[in-house]
């Protein structure tokens, strides 16, 4: 469970461009996390709402954007998606895959009025 | 009062990422290769770490960080009574080391004096996953014991290694571990890994791994 460094990293690169775009609010913290990346959306949100009063992201929204993970099936060559755990090919019941993508974990926009 | 959408697309971890970038240099200054390992609690990190010591300390001069999470030195006291210099980083109960923890430990070593630094993370296998330490080589020790079904729970720490160590290989008589079903998961998630199955007890495999992180050491300090 290491949300709390994660909510803090968010917090620091939320403030720092608010910053520097003059922002006196931040109104919203669209966020890009992948399945494979291990994060609980609650718990964020939790340490969320402690560590951002009393800034000026205070009540932003956390929005997570969770895009599935790309697979693809060595055996068959069928790509899928999942968005949860590792799951056998859904064609050919193989677990001989390869993981094309599902690792993102990055602040993607924040909503600011000034 | 106007409202605005500023695109950022910046890894949240970043700020760590840079700070690994400075402890990598560090390292590097110095011609030390540092190895991240990393495990579940009771895994045998500790003593796989140990019977490594012993392999490479003829011929390199190594130091240990341990990350724990509580202020108790046992596993600290063990590299010591060896004679290698130890250096107990106590996390204060974060579940992770990270490179601000690592850049600090840094400074109670003499790394002058180094050829390898062997990192011994917090036991957990979703934390140190995500936090880059600056290390060279990623590194999980994977017991027998924990289960064949590890690599399909906890995916990100299976992608981010340079080398496998399967430990306690000497229980798989008397456990019910799909030896298949396991390398399976891993070579989904990283086709190709080095993999070693060892056992400390036996000291099966150790001589190969031993060879492998010799080879690694010696081509880092001809960089």
């Amino acid at each position: 469970m290491h949300e709390l460094s994660v909510t803090e990293s968010i917090l620091n690169i939320a403030l720092q461009n608010a910053k520097t775009h003059s922002a006196a609010r931040v109104t919203a913290i669209n966020l890009v996390i992948g399945p494979l990346a291990s994060i609980v959306d609650d718990s964020v949100q939790f340490y969320w709402d402690l560590i951002s009063e009393h800034t000026i992201c205070q009540g932003a929204k956390l929005n997570f954007n969770r895009p599935p993970a790309k697979i693809r099936c060595q055996n068959c060559n069928h790509e899928y998606e999942i968005t949860r755990e590792l799951i056998p090919c859904p064609e050919c019941q193989s677990m001989n895959l390869s993981v094309l993508s599902g690792n993102d974990f990055f602040v993607d926009s924040i909503e600011i009025e000034r | 009062m106007s409202s605005l959408k500023v695109p950022i697309v910046q890894r949240i971890l970043s700020a760590n990422e840079t700070l690994a970038e400075t402890v990598r240099q560090r390292f590097d200054d110095h011609g030390i290769f540092a190895i991240n390992v990393m495990a579940s609690p009771g895994a045998g990190k500790t003593s796989l770490i140990l019977r490594t010591i012993e392999k490479l300390a003829p011929t390199y001069r190594i130091a240990v960080v341990e990350g724990d999470t509580a202020p108790v030195t046992i596993d600290a006291d063990k590299v010591a009574n060896r004679g290698i210099p130890a250096v107990q980083i106590n996390t204060g109960g974060d579940c992770h080391l990270d490179a601000s923890m690592m850049d600090s430990g840094l400074n109670q070593l003499p790394l002058s004096d180094l050829d390898l630094i062997i990192v011994e993370n917090v036991g957990n296998l979703i934390c140190p996953a995500a936090f880059q330490l600056g290390t060279h080589a990623n590194v999980l020790i994977a017991s027998i014991p924990e289960g064949d079904d590890k690599p399909y729970k906890y995916p990100a720490i299976y992608q981010g290694l340079d080398v496998l160590l399967i430990s306690k290989l000497d229980l798989l008589p008397y456990i019910d571990f799909r030896m298949d079903y396991f390398k399976q998961g891993v070579e989904a998630l990283n086709p190709g890994l080095v993999t070693f199955a060892t056992s400390a007890k036996t000291g099966q495999g150790l001589n190969e791994w031993a060879e492998w992180l010799s080879q690694k050491i010696q081509a880092h300090r001809q960089r």
